[in-house]
């Protein structure tokens, strides 16, 4: 029996875009899973009479806000790194990844400047342990988030501008962005 | 980025490091699919051997319903062990191993998609799996005494999970992008198909799983354990992963595997692919039931299934018989279009020359087929069990379920082992050695179940005691059933390191079992890049339409006599 012709070399394809939106999906499923979660001991502790929020703990509003408004800056960084990339534009990929792996830092410094301003313990019931199991599983997604910038930054300084990783990257700050809308809505606004 | 990415040869000079350090260095750091699947799934058969000791150990303790062979203060950790071992120590693993051993193969690729993912995912999965062991065995687990070793319980499954997840992110982005020119999405083989379909469900699954777990964690750590029970209200809410539909994820490579096997048994091409994929594909329903947490259905029978009432009435049955048809009678007609298509395949035939086409059975078919069923019949179980007016919630009915899905899931992947051998070790299982353990296996896996399928219509309790000594007899039977399985695995496991072993050079063809898929293109073993050329695709049955056109060639006289 003769052997199967060899084929054609093979077409490029996405493989860091098809990973990202995977890793994309994982980030939405863990948040929309808690979120889920918490929803449901949300509505327990009401329909007992009890008040979920405690009454000693006021959420400060205005740097969750300032969060939300935030991700509006990283996502266009992100966008603007990708267009730049797709033009050879080194200078302004490197800038534009530089300025969204900053802001992630001010998203996470906001964060725990929350925490400072909430003053909750993390022993204070249900609401406390929720609380930070959920912010801080939203900071580790973050930290991921900025080292992946970082990441890219440095492989562009280097000489390595591979669209496909900005396209992902992108995608991956679009996907924590939506994933923070949840928390701020579920946890800051709907309280 | 390009579709396929070779493996660069290992140029390191190793000669001053002994060659045992040298080995197990080169497996500690491989990138190879086929080394990481094989470290998989040998871990999933050393997690599934030792699940069977516990369930032996439980199924002792079973023997007396009123006395206690063991401590009594280690049922909950056996109990824990079990559901543990079955779902994270045997299923998952056994199922994900050989996915990533082979769906490169099938697909043409030169090497799995994000290998040195795929390496951090099966080392992060085997620490985890030590850790649950040590945490279980120091009174961790599911309500367990020991407050550290329950963090660490929790923390060894959310290890295990991430792992499982970066393995199922390389199984998509595989199937996805590292096809060989001309295959398209249509003539993905079965089996790869359906490890794409487990990716996707371990990617919607495992993150939902590792969200509960950091709840959990937080909650236990932090010392208040006032939103989730503390240890006791694991189960609650972590449950729903170590119970159906859920664990239905893990046999779909299972059921993938027997939809490869049909064709190729019955000498056939499969009529009506689309619906095999969307067959495979339901199953991932189940997902679905997993990520909404659903753990109990309750569906009340009030007297007829037929009886509906009116107004409010209808309603409420809608809302209680909706999502239990939705995530578990949808699966069982996913994997009931499998049985059509098998039977559709063996209608008996004749080729061109008049004589009957007759099916090449093989030991990897009878896995196949026997694992194929017991899921089947698992499915059918847990669909049976949340019939309230049945009142098999809460018996050993459920425990039943799992046994059967999990078992059956690694009698299939047993059968990928011995029906791949060729390409994965260059060695071919001898059939008459091989096909006997098909039978005891599915023999063991009848006998460790169907006895609780029937305890539980007796009211046995799911725990390890009971009153009632009639059901002493049907505990008994499954004692043995779960010995029979043991010797099955035991000996399948010992046949297959002997048979690797003691093999001499590559002593297997590179086709034996008539393969219709392009990994049966290359040699066996198949070497480190898997093809030396990757071949060009014009079908779904690559290596049919080679033979055929073999046997034209033969058939045809050459008139010009030119060579």
């Amino acid at each position: 029996m003769e052997a199967l012709p060899a084929g054609a070399p093979p077409a490029p394809k996405n493989q860091t875009l098809v990973g990202a939106t995977l890793a994309s999906v994982a980030i939405l499923m863990l948040t929309g899973g808690m979120l889920g979660v918490w929803a449901v001991q949300r509505r327990q502790a009401i329909d007992l009479g009890q008040s979920w929020l405690p009454s000693d703990v006021t959420i400060p509003e205005v740097p969750t806000n300032v969060m939300l408004i935030a991700f509006i800056g990283v996502v266009s960084f992100a966008h603007w790194a990708s267009w730049a990339a797709r033009r050879d534009d080194k200078a302004n990929t490197v800038f534009a990844l530089g300025a969204t792996a900053f802001v992630a830092l001010l998203i996470i410094n906001a964060q725990a400047f929350v925490y400072t301003q909430m003053e909750l313990p993390i022993s204070q019931g249900p609401y406390g342990a929720m609380f930070f199991a959920i912010t801080g599983t939203f900071i580790a997604v973050m930290i991921g988030g900025t080292i992946f910038s970082l990441v890219a930054v440095f492989r562009v300084a280097g000489g390595r501008s591979d669209r496909h990783i900005l396209a992902a990257h992108t995608l991956v700050w679009y996907a924590i962005g939506v994933a923070y809308c949840g928390i701020w809505f579920l946890v800051y606004v709907t309280k | 980025m390009t579709t396929i990415e070779s493996v660069p040869a290992d140029t390191s000079d190793t000669s001053d490091t002994p060659p045992f350090l040298a080995a197990l260095a080169d497996w500690i750091t491989s990138t190879d699919h086929k080394k990481l699947g094989r470290l998989l799934a040998g871990g999933g058969l050393l997690g599934l051997l030792t699940t069977i000791v516990v369930n032996l150990l439980i199924a002792v303790e079973r023997v007396d319903g009123s006395g206690a062979a063991l401590d009594v203060d280690s049922w909950s950790q056996l109990i824990t062990a079990q559901r543990v071992g079955l779902v994270f120590g045997a299923g998952l693993p056994l199922a994900a191993g050989l996915a990533v051993a082979v769906t490169p193969l099938q697909l043409g690729a030169r090497s799995i998609a994000f290998p040195r993912l795929v390496g951090t995912g099966v080392w992060m999965w085997f620490g985890g799996f030590v850790l649950s062991i040590i945490s279980i065995s120091a009174n961790g687990g599911f309500g367990g005494g020991d407050p550290d070793m329950v963090d660490l319980f929790l923390a060894a499954h959310g290890l295990m999970a991430l792992g499982l997840l970066s393995v199922g992110v390389a199984l998509v982005t595989s199937v996805l992008t590292t096809r060989a020119p001309g295959m398209t999405m249509r003539r993905v083989p079965f089996f790869a198909w359906s490890t794409m379909v487990f990716g996707i469900g371990l990617v919607l699954v495992m993150p939902v799983f590792v969200g509960t777990l950091i709840y959990l964690f937080v909650d236990h750590r932090s010392g208040t354990r006032e939103a989730f029970g503390g240890n006791d209200g694991i189960a609650t809410w972590a449950g729903w992963m170590f119970t159906q539909p859920a664990t239905f994820l893990l046999a779909i490579p299972a059921l993938g595997l027997f939809a490869d096997l049909l064709p190729t048994t019955f000498k056939k091409r499969t009529p009506l692919r689309g619906a095999v994929f969307a067959g495979l594909s339901l199953v991932l329903v189940s997902a679905l039931g997993a990520v909404t947490q659903q753990i109990r259905f309750d569906v009340p029978w009030s007297g007829s299934l037929l009886y509906i009432g009116d107004g409010d009435d209808v309603r409420e049955k809608v809302n209680d018989v909706l999502p239990w048809g939705f995530f578990h009678v949808l699966p069982i007609v996913g994997a009931g279009i499998l049985f059509l298509m098998a039977a559709f395949l063996a209608k008996p035939e004749k080729d061109e020359s008049g004589q009957t086409i007759r099916p090449n059975i093989t030991a990897a078919f009878l896995f196949a087929f026997f694992g194929y069923g017991m899921v089947l019949v698992g499915m059918h179980g847990a669909a049976i069990e949340p019939i309230v007016d049945l009142d098999l919630i809460g018996t050993v009915f459920g425990e039943a379920v799992l046994v059967y899905v999990v078992y059956g899931a690694a009698l299939g992947v047993l059968g990928g082992l011995a029906y791949w051998a060729p390409k994965l070790w260059g060695v071919e299982l001898d059939l008459k050695k091989t096909a006997p353990l098909a039978l005891l296996g599915v023999g063991g896996v009848v006998l460790a179940s169907f006895p609780h399928y029937i305890a539980g219509f007796l009211d046995q309790p799911a725990g390890l005691a009971y009153d009632d000594s009639d059901l002493q007899i049907w505990n008994i039977v499954v004692l043995v059933g779960h010995a029979l399985f043991f010797l099955a695995a035991f000996a399948f496991v010992g046949l297959l390191v002997s048979t690797v072993v003691g093999r001499d050079g590559s002593s297997a063809p590179d086709d034996p079992s008539d393969g219709h898929t392009i990994e049966w293109a290359t040699t066996s073993p198949a070497p480190t890049d898997n093809f030396v050329d990757v071949p060009a695709i014009t079908s779904a049955e690559p290596m049919l339409d080679l033979r055929g056109a073999s046997a034209s060639d033969q058939a045809t006289p050459n008139p010009g006599g030119a060579s």
